[in-house]
């Protein structure tokens, strides 16, 4: 091997992990050392079938429930007087428990939309509004101006909000389909990208959030006051984390 | 195990307020701690006992986490309590070398590998045979896209490391892929 670049440095630089200055050192190494192309051209080929497998698997419905059960059996211990009285609250509330879970969590189990699939579909129905002329119905920036336009469109209606003064300002709304429902879809911007959220009725009980991705798009979804929420895009994952906290102020 | 989750800090269940503090901040990140829990672990039902278990270590801890970083606190707690539960209820399984350079054989071109990562399974597979410490890597890198000082964090490798560590997990991948599809002996490593 006539190359003296040790072979790692080719991950480096598939990773973005290479310093400018060594990033532009290897580009010109590539120029005349087919073997660090050959090996660049092969790991490029390796993440792309990673890629396309999509080998990334969501957590089963129901555990973030079972977690919190967990957590309110550590809560602290009643003192001791009361002991009995708590035995007794504690049987019955486990009763309550099982009840629960089977009314909960088993449907969640068979129900059809599994959180993979409604991820898939609320990030094809991202893919499709950054179409041209697709993303947003009505444009504005005015909380008052698309709210009213929902009226008559949809048989429920989305908290709509402008968050400008915090770094989402509101860019418009239109209608979607997610799991063959009409549901409300929000635009925000966020420094050039935009974040889709999308709104619609459940019975479902609250959720805390769940971050997740999907085809190099982060989502995050939670459920408050028989809404679902569903937030799409290309930002961060803090940068969700911050509209999601505004939305549930 | 659990060194840098425990240090200076005792364990506490924490207060109604410090539990909403944790139910926004590191439960969200459930997904990637269960997907990272069941590449290591390598089924989803073992997984998510694992994962369940880890995610009280972190609450139970919380306490001790003042960075701004929860995913990989939580994955750092995620990938001990994976690795302690493997030592308990599996054989021992290969262990990943770092020191001598890999070397591709030439049956390994992008061609080859196309039509051998083409396949959802047999890269399923491929991954799920790497040696656990390699399986990790990969998983923070290519599924989470986990940055290597991220990675190193997690997983208490030096960030020197990390870069060694995922060039030799990639080159052992792509010849058990390319191995694997051409139904050779076994690739001697």
């Amino acid at each position: 091997m006539s190359c003296n670049f040790p072979g790692a440095t080719v991950h480096g630089y598939l990773d973005g992990e290479l310093d400018a200055v060594r990033a532009a050192e290897f580009e010109r190494h590539l120029e005349e050392c087919p073997e660090c192309v050959a090996a660049l051209d092969a790991q490029e080929s390796l993440r792309s079938s990673l890629q396309r497998a999509n080998l990334y698997e969501n957590t089963p419905l129901g555990l973030q429930q079972k977690i919190l059960a967990a957590q309110r059996a550590l809560a602290p211990a009643v003192p001791s007087s009361r002991r009995v009285f708590a035995q007794w609250l504690a049987i019955a509330a486990a009763l309550i428990l099982i009840a629960w879970s089977c009314w909960r969590i088993i449907p969640n189990l068979t129900g059809p939309n599994s959180q993979s699939a409604v991820a898939a579909q609320v990030v094809d129905a991202h893919l499709r509004s950054l179409e041209p002329g697709h993303l947003t119905d009505v444009l504005s920036t005015d909380q008052h101006t698309v709210k009213p336009w929902f009226d008559g469109k949809l048989d429920f209606a989305p908290p709509v909000q402008d968050f400008a003064a915090d770094g989402f300002p509101l860019t418009g709304g239109r209608l979607d389909v997610v799991s063959g429902r009409t549901v409300a879809a929000l635009v925000y911007a966020r420094r050039k990208h935009f974040i889709n959220v999308f709104i619609w009725p459940t019975r479902e009980s609250d959720s805390y959030p769940l971050l997740g991705a999907q085809q190099g798009y982060n989502w995050m979804s939670w459920r408050k006051n028989g809404m679902a929420f569903w937030l799409v895009s290309d930002v961060s994952t803090s940068d969700l984390e911050d509209l999601q906290h505004l939305l549930s102020r | 195990m659990t060194e840098s989750v425990n240090q200076g800090n005792s364990e506490a269940v924490p207060d109604a307020r410090e539990t909403e503090r944790f139910n926004l901040l590191v439960l969200p990140h459930l997904n990637s701690a269960f997907n990272l829990a069941r590449w290591l672990v390598r089924n989803r039902t073992d997984a998510e006992d694992v994962t369940q278990e880890a995610m009280l270590r972190a609450y139970r801890f919380f306490s001790g986490f003042h960075g701004t970083d929860a995913r990989s606190w939580l994955l750092q707690i995620v990938r001990n309590t994976c690795f302690s539960w493997m030592e308990k209820n599996r054989p021992p399984e290969p262990v990943a070398e770092f020191n001598e350079e890999l070397h591709m054989p030439n049956s390994v071109t992008p061609e080859s590998l196309a039509i051998a990562g083409n396949n959802r399974e047999r890269l399923s597979e491929a991954l799920e045979a790497l040696p656990p410490r390699f399986r990790e890597v990969l998983v923070l890198r290519e599924l989470e896209g986990c940055s290597y000082k991220e990675i190193a964090a997690i997983t208490s490798m030096p960030i020197g490391t990390v870069m060694s560590a995922l060039s030799r997990a990639r080159t052992q991948l792509q010849v058990a892929l390319v191995g694997s599809a051409q139904q050779e002996a076994p690739r001697e490593l």
